[in-house]
């Protein structure tokens, strides 16, 4: 029975905690007596027979008729797919897509479907390179598929094959990919890794065009979404995209959405110490945590991020349900909050963060300087329920090396963002109007995203919104160990130690104050009472 | 009362060399440039008086020189030795309209050298690029600080052709009167600008001139700015400057390309942008700058080189694929300076001077100017003024 996530207060009996710095650890000593720290539940146990659970939820779906009876001869079938976003790190074969579309390539077969297109939801995500492609959906499907045009990457700024199927009643223009949108069926392949993600969102930005997009992915709407992970009411991000899910429901095509969990089981056994709680480390693991941090300190950066972009984590499927999308994502958030959920009373007035390598937008490249910010008070805060495990205007450290360093191929227009918009402004708001409409029409980016395996154009506003509440609660922010210039241009402060940090912080929340500390990676959501 | 001389001595030439590669501004201690005792220098024709100098700034072409770093172009358009220092505010002697303090128009032209009929470039005002400039009564030279019979401004006497002199208005400063020169080049180069995308190389003392000139030739109406100006600068003073003098956007060396292409719109092939700026100017004249220059130049577009080059090694593919013009901008005319004080009066540019040395501390001072970015400044002059008390 896995135990449940806990919140350990920090004694003088405590062990140093370990912290992530990007393709490094460290081991932390926190201020005894006002220092806790969240631990994640430990995974929950996998299902048994996944392929037969697959099968299940494909032939007894909530609120709709069994996948087999949707399918039918002569019929235009689209299977979406989640792109290489998630899961992090990368799944180990054969990958949940792969299991799923399986399945449903089985049945589309038995039912005499030929006209099957597979496209990944990428909204302005990066193209995946074949290999992605290849790892995600196994050698059958993509050697089926790829070779003949029926496996191909969404392209938001293909305006010949977009579609636009309405309007809301607060102006926003649902525009997707218009294969999808012209299908008989939509099948959408989702994979939950946090409550943010699923439900309506899964097609209305991974298949939207950016004019789509552009409705709701804004500082406004970020700075009014206060509850990115927790409830939906009181986000503005996820009213949006529901107002967009329901117009997709009542004007475009059928939709069976599938959606999986996965346990929090998130790297192989040799690198069990980032999860295992301290205290219980095993010699091995003390041993392992020495050669590591060791072995990562004395080689070049690029050569430690090789290392760590090669993990395949296990990533066990915890469940499976499909049918209609509001009804199967609600019971998908339920088991995602079974898996993260942990109670926790009260705010403190500081949160220390360890931000690893990769982020949703870095899989495969590098951690650059407005990821660091993206991953840290766009994800990582924001995983809570209720309210924030800081105080508004309390401090957020983060500790991560935060070098400047951009992946040219992935991240063309990040380069820009960082010299050109960054030193003019850190507001989203005053940047958005500003700056976004050059980025988001820029001809090179459009070229770079729809040719190569870049992020669009715009993608680094939109990263940098995704931290605009956070920016706006915290009365400071600190990186522990970054490049002083890279640190500042981000509008923070830069700290050599985590006790230089406690002391720069202290001109904002006292010199005692109290600190959570969330441990990650494992994926947790703080229920904040 | 003394002077610094430059003579011909090819091993401390080849030394200054050396000590630049490793620091630059080391060649004054070890090159041929000395400290002597004064000499007072023939006056060539009746035309000619003798000034004493007040402030004489201290050029990258002087630099060049010191360092031994500069062509061997210029072999035949010097005579040594001679006396540095073309950048200068002095003290007419002994003149008959009482006091009176001149900034020099340093070129030494026709007129000044007394032939007649003067060359076609002279007779057409075009000063700079006189035919004459080792010829006349004058030994070669090819402005007054290089030119053994003028003697230079680095020195408390020089001698100089009426023509050369403009009158200082009272309103100004010697500093501000010691950058005119300087800036009548900045106002030759202004004259090249579009008024379309332009990217302004360097933000030393003529990047910051010409952007200075072509500011205010941009707020007379001359001109229409329908392109922004991008400005490359590496210290933070010069980033400051560079903004306030009229840029729109001031951005590391090696960002200037990223700037250029979203400013122009272009796509990338390889390390080339497709479009670019119309108008390059490059105020630093480096291999690398002029190669950048190339990269970011728009096809058919203009490269100005104000800052000398010396020797350069270029990959020039792009400039023959594309069409693109490379045109050196060399000096001034004589209407150049009245235009200069209106730039310098406008920017109160004389706080461009940042450091004066007497001239015995000339070892500082050349390092001072070699380094002048890095520490903070723009302008080192040595001053010459003296002290009261004495």
């Amino acid at each position: 029975m896995p135990r449940p996530g806990f919140v350990l207060d920090v004694d003088r009996s405590t062990p140093p905690t370990l912290f992530w710095r990007g393709e490094n650890f460290s081991l932390e000593r926190l201020p005894a007596g006002r220092s806790r720290v969240i631990y994640p539940p430990e995974p929950l146990p996998a299902l048994k027979d996944i392929d037969g659970a697959i099968r299940t939820a494909l032939l007894h779906p909530i609120d709709q008729d069994p996948l087999p009876a949707q399918l039918f001869p002569g019929m235009r079938l689209t299977i979406a797919f989640d792109d290489v976003s998630l899961p992090l790190p990368k799944m180990r074969r054969p990958d949940t897509r792969q299991r799923v579309i399986e399945a449903v390539l089985d049945m589309a077969a038995e039912a005499g479907v030929d006209d099957v297109h597979l496209i990944a939801a990428l909204g302005l995500h990066r193209r995946m390179h074949d290999y992605e492609l290849r790892h995600a959906l196994g050698d059958r499907i993509f050697d089926a598929f790829h070779p003949r045009g029926m496996l191909y990457q969404h392209d938001a700024e293909d305006y010949d094959n977009l579609a636009v199927l309405g309007t809301t009643d607060h102006g926003e223009v649902l525009e997707i990919n218009k294969r999808a949108a012209e299908s008989d069926l939509i099948v959408y392949v989702n994979i939950n890794s946090v409550p943010m993600d699923g439900g309506w969102k899964s097609i209305t930005t991974g298949l939207a065009s950016y004019r789509c997009l552009s409705a709701h992915h804004t500082g406004e709407t970020l700075q009014n979404t206060r509850s990115l992970m927790g409830h939906r009411e009181h986000s503005a991000l996820h009213k949006s995209i529901w107002r967009l899910g329901t117009l997709l429901r009542d004007s475009g095509p059928k939709i069976f959405q599938i959606e999986t969990t996965l346990n929090t089981d998130m790297f192989p056994e040799q690198f069990s110490f980032i999860s295992s709680r301290e205290w219980e480390w095993s010699a091995r693991e003390r041993a392992t945590y020495l050669a590591t941090t060791k072995a990562l300190s004395k080689v070049p950066v690029k050569m430690a991020r090789k290392i760590f972009h090669s993990i395949q984590g296990p990533h066990q499927m915890t469940s499976v349900q499909a049918g209609e999308t509001s009804a199967v994502h609600e019971r998908t958030l339920a088991k995602v909050y079974e898996q993260q959920l942990v109670h926790v009373e009260g705010q403190t007035d500081i949160l220390t963060l360890g931000i690893p390598f990769v982020c949703p937008y870095n899989p495969d490249g590098v951690m650059n300087p407005i990821l660091v910010m993206c991953m840290g008070l766009g994800y990582l805060f924001n995983m809570y329920r209720n309210k924030p495990l800081v105080r508004e205007g309390g401090v957020i450290i983060m500790t991560h090396p935060t070098y400047r360093d951009f992946d040219p191929v992935h991240h063309p227009s990040y380069i820009d963002f960082f010299e050109q918009v960054l030193p003019d402004t850190t507001d989203p708001v005053v940047m958005g109007q500003k700056w976004e409409k050059a980025y988001a029409e820029d001809e090179w980016y459009r070229h770079l995203y729809r040719t190569g395996n870049a992020y669009h154009g715009v993608h680094p506003f939109y990263a940098w919104y995704w931290g605009a509440h956070g920016q706006q609660w915290a009365g400071k922010v600190i990186i522990v160990g970054g490049d002083p210039s890279t640190v500042r241009r981000l509008g923070f402060t830069p700290a050599s130690t985590l006790d230089d940090a406690f002391e720069i912080a202290s001109d904002v929340v006292g010199r005692t104050p109290t600190v959570t500390h969330l441990h990650v990676p494992a994926l947790l959501v703080a229920d904040v009472h | 009362m003394s002077r610094l001389v430059f003579s011909r001595k090819p091993m401390r030439f080849a030394a200054a060399r050396v000590a630049s590669s490793l620091m630059p501004g080391r060649g004054a201690a070890v090159g041929p440039l000395s400290l002597e005792p004064d000499e007072q220098l023939a006056l060539p024709s009746p035309e000619w008086v003798r000034l004493r100098p007040r402030l004489a700034g201290i050029c990258g072409s002087d630099i060049a020189l010191v360092d031994g770093t500069a062509s061997a172009y210029f072999d035949p358009l010097v005579s040594y030795p001679f006396v540095p220092g073309h950048e200068v505010v002095a003290d007419v002697v002994d003149d008959p309209d009482g006091a009176r303090r001149v900034v020099l128009i340093p070129v030494l032209s026709c007129e000044v050298r007394g032939i007649t009929p003067v060359c076609d470039a002279c007779a057409a005002g075009s000063v700079n690029l006189c035919e004459r400039a080792a010829f006349g009564h004058l030994e070669p030279g090819l402005q007054s600080g290089f030119c053994t019979d003028t003697g230079g401004g680095w020195s408390n006497e020089m001698v100089a052709h009426r023509l050369q002199l403009v009158d200082v208005p009272a309103d100004l400063s010697d500093e501000d009167a010691v950058v005119i020169e300087p800036t009548a080049c900045a106002v030759h180069a202004a004259e090249r600008y579009s008024g379309r995308h332009t990217a302004i190389l360097g933000a030393g003392t003529m990047g910051l001139l010409t952007l200075a000139a072509i500011t205010v030739r941009a707020e007379r109406g001359e001109v229409e700015r329908s392109g922004p100006i991008v400005v490359t600068a590496r210290y933070p003073e010069q980033r400051r400057l560079a903004k306030e003098l009229g840029a729109d956007v001031v951005c590391a060396p090696d960002e200037l390309p990223r700037w250029v292409r979203s400013a122009s719109q272009s796509l990338v092939m390889g390390d080339q942008l497709t479009g670019g700026a119309a108008d390059v100017i490059d105020c630093v004249g480096t291999s690398d700058s002029v190669q950048q220059a190339l990269r970011v130049v728009a096809p058919a577009g203009n490269v100005h080189l104000v800052g000398m080059p010396g020797n350069v090694t270029l990959e020039m593919t792009s400039l023959w694929h594309r069409e693109t013009c490379i045109r050196g901008c060399y000096a001034y005319s004589r209407a150049d300076f009245a235009r200069a004080i209106d730039v310098v009066r406008r920017f109160s540019l004389g706080r461009l001077v940042g450091a004066t040395y007497q001239l015995r501390e000339f070892h500082d001072a050349i390092a001072h100017a070699a380094n002048a970015g890095r520490r903070g400044t723009v302008k080192v002059a040595f001053d010459l003024r003296p002290k009261e008390g004495k």
